[in-house]
C-alpha cells in the first residue's frame, strides 16, 4: 500500500535530526498560526498563491530563496562544527550517516534553491520591467515554474524527517549513486527534487526568452536593452540548452535504478563516465547560468552609483556572449584526472582559461565604469567592489585549477572547494545581495535599511575571508573535500579558524534578517515615493514603487541605452495623456494545483507507492488539459479605469 | 629579514603558518611532485600581473570618484575609450597566451600514462581501491599489501589502478599526481620518489561511508631495503587466492595495514574483466601496461 514507506523510516533514534524537524515544523505552525491569526488565507490565495503577475511571482521565488539560504547555512555551520572537532580519536558529533547528506544537501539547496531562485525571482521582478512590458510572455507557465520549485524545496525538506537524503555529495556520480552502493531512498530523492527543479528551470527559460525577444518596448533594439537584461537573456538562452542535459542524465540515472538498466552501472557494457559527462556538460554552463545575472546586476549597480554610463557597453555584451558560447565547450576540466589523453585534457585547459579573457575584460569595464564617476557608498555598491576584489581571486585560482598540471595535485581538494565557493559567493550571492538592497524598494515601495545592510556586508566579507581562505591552505596540505573525519593534527588549526568565519557569515546573516526586519517596521519613514530612490538610468524606475499591477499606464517608447536616463535628461514635451485598453492574464490556480500534485507525484515514485504516482499524474493531465481549455484567460482593463488610477496615484 | 622579523614579529606570522606545517603539495617529494609545484607557482605568478593591478585600481578609484570628491573629477560622459578598451581585452588575451602555452607543455609532459622521461629502473604496481581500503598487488613480486605501499627511491612506479567499486582516486600529494580508479576501467600514473620518507596516501573521491579512513601509508626505502622487504614479505603467511580475495571485498574499514606472502599477478586482470561485466577487453582509454624492466 505504502511502497517502501514505514515508520521506521523516521529517524527518531536521531536526537540532532530530530531537532532539526522538530524546529521546522514548530516554524511551519508559526507560519501557518500566523496567516491564520490575520485571517489572510483568502488574501494568500487571491493575491498570491494563484497569482500569475512576474512581479508577485518574482517576490514569492525571493523569499524561497532566503528561507532555503538559512537551511542551506544551517548544513554549513554542521559541517564546519564537525571538521573543527573531528580530528584523530574525536569522531565529532555527526557520524558519517549524517554528514554525508549535510554535504549533499548543502550542495542541493544552494545551487537550487538559493542561487537559482534568487536569479529567475530577479529575473522576474526586473526583466519584464526593464523592457517596457506589462507581464512575461507565459504568465501561467511561470506560475508552474515556481510551484514546481517550491514542491522541490518541501520535498528535499520531508526527506530530512522522512527517510533519508542522497550520501553521494550533490554530483551524485554512479556507481555511488547506483542501486548497488546506495539502496534507500537518498538517491531517489536527490533524482526527483532535481528533475522538478531542473523541469522548472527549463520552463524560465523558455519563457523568458520569448518574453525578451518579443515583448520589448517599441524602439527597443537588442543593443538599448539594459545589460541586465542581455545577461538574463543569455542566461535563459544556456538553460534552454544546458537543463535537458541534466534531465536526460537523471532520467537514464533513474532508470537504471527504477528498470535495472545498466547505463551507468560497472556492468553489462554501462558507463559511470557518460554520466560524470552528462552532469558537467550541464554542470558547467549551470555555473554561467548562476554568474551572467550578477556580472548583470554590477553592471546596473556601478553606472547608477557612479552616476554615469556603463564603460563600454557594446564591449560588455560581447565579452556576455562570449561567455556564453564558451560556457559549454570546458565541461572536461572537472575531471582531467580520470585519464583523459594529454592533448584533450590541454585543449580544455585552454578553452576554460579562455573565458578568463571576457570575464576580466568585464572586471576592467566596472573599474572605468567607476573611473570619472560620483560613486555613492551604498550597500549595493559595497557588495559590488566587494565583489570585485573577491571574484578575482577566485578567477584567479580558477585560472591554477584550469591548468591540468595544476589540477593533477587539486582537484577535490579544499583548494577547490575554496575556489568554487569563491566564485559562488563572491560572484553570484554577493550579486544577488547588490540587487536585492537595489530592487527591493522598486518592489516593496520602501528602501532597506543602510545601516543594517553594510553591517551585514561587513560580516560577510570578513566572514568569507576567514572561511575560505584558510581552506585554500587546506587544499595546498593535501586535504581532501567531503571528510566526515581525519587524522592530521596540522588540519586542525586551520578548520577552526574557518568555523569562526562561518560564525561571523552567520553574523552577517542575522544583520539581513534584522535589516529586513527593521526595514519593514520602519517602512513608512523609508517609502520610495519617486519611484526613482537611486537616480537610476532604466525604465523600471520610470514607474511608480511598486509598480501599479498594469506596470506601465502607457507602453514606453525607446530611443536610445539607459532610457529613463536620457528622459531624464531631456524631458520629452509630447505628453500624450491618451490611455489604451490594456490586457492581462487572469489569476489561474492551476499553477499551484500542478506544483503540489507534482510534489505527491515525485513523493509517490521515491517510496514506491505506485497508486498515488498514477493518480496524481491523471491530475497533473486533466489540469493541464483543464487549462489548455480555458478560453478566457485574459482580462481588460479600460482606459478610462487606467487614468482613473493613474489621476489617484498623482493625487495622493 | 631578521630586523624586519626582530621589528614587526607579526609580519613573519604568515611565512611561520606556511613552512612550520606539512604543505604536502608545495612541498613534492618527487620529480612529478617538483614539476607540479614549480607550474603553481609560475601560473600564480603569472595571474597576478593582472590581479595585482585589478585591486589597485578599484580601490583607488572607488576612493578618487568617491561622491563629495572635487567636482571636476567628475566626467559623466565618459562611456568609451577604443584605447582603453583594446588594453583591456589585450591584456587578458596576452597572459592567457602564455598561459595557454605553459598548459599545453605542461600538461603533454606531465601526462600520467607515460613513463618519467629518462632512464631509470621501473617497479610494476596495481592498484585496486575497495570499500573503504586500498589493495596493492606487486605483479612480478607476487605479493600484495592492503593500506600500505612500499617503494625503492630512484625507481620509477609504474601503477595501474582500477576499482572494486565505487570511484575512487589514488593520491599521494608529495609525489604529485592522482587519478581516478573506475571499476572496469584501468588508469595508470607514473611516479617516483627521491629520497627515503613516510608519505601519505588518500582516496581523493567520496566513497561511501568509510571514505574518510581510507587512507594509506607510503614507506620510500632505499633498493636494497625493498629488496629485503620483498624478501622478508614473500615468507610471510597470507595467500592472496579467490577465496580470500572475497573476504576481503566485504565492506569494511581496515583497521591495521596486512600483507599477503603470496598474491595472483594476474588477480588485477580479473578484477577488471569482472567489473567490465564481459570478457571483452577492458574500456579502452588506456594504453597497454608498461612492462618492467
Amino acid at each position: 500500500m505504502f511502497g517502501k514507506l514505514a515508520f521506521n523510516q523516521i529517524p527518531i533514534s536521531s536526537p540532532i535530526i530530530m531537532v532539526a524537524v522538530a524546529f521546522e515544523v514548530i516554524a511551519a505552525l508559526a507560519v501557518l498560526s500566523f496567516i491564520t491569526k490575520k485571517h489572510g488565507w483568502g488574501y494568500l490565495w487571491r493575491e498570491w498563491l494563484t497569482s500569475v503577475d512576474h512581479k508577485k511571482i518574482g517576490v514569492m521565488y525571493i523569499i524561497v530563496a532566503l528561507v532555503m539560504l538559512l537551511r542551506g547555512f544551517v548544513d554549513a555551520m554542521m559541517m564546519r562544527t564537525q571538521q573543527a572537532i573531528a580530528d584523530g580519536s574525536n569522531t565529532g558529533f555527526l557520524p558519517p550517516h549524517h554528514y554525508d547528506q549535510f554535504f549533499s544537501e548543502h550542495g542541493v539547496i544552494m545551487i537550487f534553491f538559493v542561487a537559482m531562485p534568487l536569479i529567475i525571482g530577479l529575473m522576474n521582478i526586473v526583466v519584464p520591467l526593464q523592457i517596457g512590458t506589462r507581464d512575461v510572455a507565459f504568465p501561467f507557465l511561470n506560475s508552474v515554474s515556481l510551484w514546481l520549485v517550491v514542491a522541490a524545496a518541501l520535498l528535499l525538506n520531508i526527506s530530512l524527517a522522512i527517510g533519508d537524503f542522497a550520501k553521494t555529495g550533490w554530483v551524485a556520480y554512479p556507481p555511488l549513486s547506483e542501486l548497488t552502493y546506495s539502496p534507500d531512498v537518498g538517491v531517489d530523492y536527490y533524482i526527483w527534487v532535481l528533475q522538478l527543479s531542473g523541469f522548472s528551470s527549463l520552463f524560465t527559460g523558455i519563457n523568458f526568452f520569448v518574453t525578451i525577444v518579443k515583448r520589448r518596448a517599441p524602439g527597443m533594439g537588442f543593443f538599448r536593452m539594459p545589460i541586465f537584461t542581455w545577461t538574463a537573456f543569455c542566461t535563459v538562452m544556456l538553460m534552454m540548452i544546458a537543463f535537458p542535459i541534466l534531465t536526460v542524465a537523471l532520467a537514464l540515472l533513474a532508470f537504471d535504478r527504477y528498470c535495472g538498466t545498466h547505463f551507468f552501472t560497472n556492468d553489462l557494457g554501462g558507463n559511470a563516465m557518460m554520466y560524470v559527462n552528462l552532469f558537467w556538460a550541464w554542470g558547467h554552463p549551470e555555473v554561467y547560468i548562476l554568474m551572467l545575472p550578477a556580472f548583470g546586476v554590477y553592471s546596473e549597480v556601478f553606472p547608477t552609483f557612479a552616476g554615469k554610463p556603463l564603460f563600454a557597453y557594446r564591449t560588455m555584451v560581447y565579452a556576455t556572449v562570449c561567455i556564453t558560447v564558451l560556457s559549454f565547450m570546458v565541461w572536461l576540466h572537472h575531471f582531467f584526472t580520470m585519464g583523459s589523453a594529454a592533448s584533450v585534457n590541454a585543449f580544455f585547459g585552454i578553452m576554460t582559461m579562455i573565458i578568463a579573457v571576457p570575464t576580466g575584460v568585464k572586471i576592467f569595464s566596472w573599474i572605468f565604469t567607476i573611473y570619472g564617476g560620483r560613486l555613492r557608498f551604498t550597500v549595493p555598491v559595497l557588495w559590488s567592489l566587494g565583489f570585485i576584489i573577491t571574484f578575482t581571486i577566485g578567477g584567479m585560482t580558477g585560472v591554477i585549477l584550469a591548468i591540468p598540471g595544476n589540477d593533477y595535485v587539486l582537484h577535490n581538494s579544499l583548494f577547490l572547494v575554496a575556489h568554487f565557493h569563491n566564485v559562488l559567493i563572491g560572484g553570484v550571492l554577493f550579486g544577488m545581495f547588490a540587487g536585492y538592497n537595489y530592487w527591493f524598494p522598486k518592489a516593496a515601495g520602501f528602501t532597506l535599511n543602510e545601516a543594517w545592510g553594510k553591517a551585514a556586508f561587513w560580516f560577510w566579507i570578513t566572514g568569507f575571508y576567514v572561511a575560505f581562505m584558510p581552506l585554500y591552505i587546506l587544499g595546498f596540505m593535501g586535504m581532501t573535500r567531503r571528510l566526515a573525519h581525519y587524522d592530521n593534527p596540522a588540519w586542525q588549526p586551520y578548520l577552526i579558524l574557518a568555523f569562526f568565519g562561518a560564525v561571523l557569515i552567520s553574523i552577517g546573516i542575522f544583520c539581513q534578517v534584522a535589516q529586513l526586519y527593521i526595514s519593514i517596521r520602519d517602512r513608512a519613514l523609508n517609502r520610495d515615493l519617486t519611484g526613482d530612490p537611486w537616480n537610476a538610468r532604466t525604465l523600471e524606475w520610470s514607474i511608480p514603487s511598486p509598480p501599479p499591477f498594469y506596470n506601465f499606464a502607457r507602453t514606453p517608447h525607446v530611443e536610445s541605452i539607459d532610457a529613463f536616463w536620457m528622459e531624464k535628461q531631456n524631458p520629452s514635451k509630447s505628453s500624450s495623456p491618451e490611455y489604451v485598453d490594456i490586457e492581462l492574464p487572469k489569476n489561474t490556480a492551476s499553477g499551484f494545483i500542478i506544483g503540489v500534485l507534482d510534489g505527491v507525484l515525485a513523493f509517490g515514485l521515491i517510496w514506491h507507492i505506485w497508486w498515488l504516482a498514477i493518480l496524481t499524474l491523471i491530475g497533473i493531465t486533466a489540469t493541464v488539459i483543464a487549462r489548455a481549455f480555458q478560453s478566457e484567460v485574459d482580462y481588460t482593463i479600460p482606459a478610462a479605469k487606467i487614468a482613473q488610477l493613474e489621476a489617484a496615484r498623482t493625487q495622493t | 629579514m631578521l630586523r624586519v622579523a626582530k621589528r614587526y614579529p607579526l609580519t613573519l606570522l604568515p611565512v611561520f603558518a606556511l613552512s612550520a606545517c606539512n604543505m604536502d603539495v608545495l612541498q613534492p617529494a618527487g620529480p612529478v611532485g617538483v614539476r607540479e609545484a614549480r607550474l603553481l607557482a609560475e601560473t600564480t605568478g603569472a595571474m597576478l600581473i593582472v590581479v595585482i593591478p585589478v585591486f589597485i585600481l578599484t580601490i583607488l578609484f572607488a576612493w578618487r570618484y568617491r561622491d563629495g570628491a572635487p567636482e571636476r573629477r567628475y566626467n559623466a560622459k565618459f562611456s568609451g575609450s577604443t584605447p582603453i578598451e583594446l588594453t583591456i581585452w589585450g591584456i587578458p588575451l596576452a597572459i592567457i597566451i602564455v598561459l595557454g602555452v605553459m598548459d599545453w607543455r605542461s600538461t603533454l609532459a606531465l601526462d600520467p600514462f607515460k613513463p618519467l622521461p629518462g632512464h631509470m629502473p621501473t617497479l610494476r604496481i596495481d592498484a585496486v581501491s575497495m570499500d573503504w581500503k586500498w589493495l596493492f598487488i606487486y605483479p612480478d613480486q607476487h605479493v600484495a599489501t592492503i593500506d600500505q605501499l612500499v617503494i625503492p627511491t630512484g625507481t620509477q612506479i609504474a601503477f595501474s589502478i582500477t576499482s572494486d567499486t565505487v570511484m575512487n582516486v589514488f593520491f599521494i600529494p608529495r609525489l604529485g599526481t592522482q587519478i581516478y580508479a573506475m571499476a572496469g576501467m584501468q588508469t595508470q600514473d607514473h611516479l617516483l620518489a627521491k629520497n627515503p620518507g613516510t608519505f601519505r596516501g588518500i582516496s581523493a573521491n567520496f566513497s561511501g561511508e568509510g571514505f574518510p579512513e581510507m587512507h594509506f601509508s607510503t614507506k620510500a626505502v632505499s633498493p636494497r631495503d625493498f629488496a629485503a622487504w620483498i624478501t622478508q614479505t614473500q615468507s610471510a603467511p597470507g595467500n592472496l587466492d579467490a577465496a580470500a580475495y572475497a573476504k576481503l571485498k566485504k565492506p569494511g574499514v581496515q583497521d591495521a595495514p596486512a600483507i599477503f606472502g603470496h598474491a595472483d599477478p594476474a588477480l588485477f586482470e580479473a578484477i577488471l574483466h569482472e567489473d567490465s561485466g564481459t570478457p571483452a577487453p577492458p574500456h579502452k582509454n588506456t594504453p597497454p601496461p608498461v612492462k618492467a624492466q
